[in-house]
């Protein structure tokens, strides 16, 4: 069974994150895939480049799993995020939530996603034809 | 006190450097690691809103004590997915 919790400067599996977990009791799978487009706020994006805070990031993961399960139904959780240079069309997060019933790993996947956005210590600087810069996501 | 300051994204391309080593007064907090930092490493810009830290792999606030030999983390607005 592959690590729960991941930072990888390998692509990531997307199998091997949905089937780590596959439980007998979880009539759902709900996986989230993010990839890297090639536009973004209206200009080109040739790669991305990711970094991480490595000793701490996969805590970080586990603090968001353990959030989920105290908010939702749910069996487990996996989440897995590439660190480094990434082209476009490639695979830079996969989240995978299983579950009893596909609501709760519906809303549970969709938290986890947005959740990473908002606390997990990574970063990612866009590169474009005219230049690179670090995304703020920030609303 | 000394404690070792990790920077990262744009921090650590201002900087010119991903680990800073300062020495700190007893009863310095985790912004002012970062304030000692810029006096250290002038690149680095005044902390923005949005900026959070971490003590020894923790998130905490821009208050929190820090202690001789802690590792503290400047967190540039995050941007991961």
């Amino acid at each position: 069974m592959s690590q729960r919790y991941l930072l990888s400067e390998a692509p990531l599996d997307e199998a091997a994150a949905t089937a780590s977990v596959a439980t007998s009791g979880a009539g759902a799978v709900v996986t989230f895939v993010g990839r890297v487009r090639a536009h973004s706020r209206g200009a080109a994006v040739t790669k991305l480049v990711y970094e991480a805070y490595p000793e701490m990031v996969e805590a970080v993961f586990a603090q968001i799993a353990d959030e989920i399960r105290e908010k939702f139904a749910v069996d487990a959780v996996a989440i897995h995020h590439r660190v480094g240079v990434l082209a476009v069309g490639e695979t830079s997060v996969v989240i995978a939530v299983s579950a009893e019933h596909r609501p709760a790993a519906f809303d549970a996947c969709r938290y986890a996603i947005d959740r990473l956005k908002q606390i997990a210590p990574i970063w990612k600087k866009e590169h474009g034809p005219d230049g690179a810069v670090w995304v703020d996501d920030r609303p | 006190m000394r404690v070792t300051v990790r920077l990262f994204a744009s921090h650590r391309e201002a900087a010119g450097v991903s680990i800073v080593s300062i020495e700190l007064p007893a009863g310095a907090r985790a912004v002012d690691a970062f304030a000692a930092c810029r006096q250290a490493r002038p690149g680095l810009p005044a902390p923005v809103a949005g900026v959070a830290f971490a003590v020894n792999r923790e998130f905490a606030a821009p208050d929190a004590l820090l202690a001789d030999g802690d590792e503290v983390a400047v967190l540039p607005p995050v941007a991961g997915g």
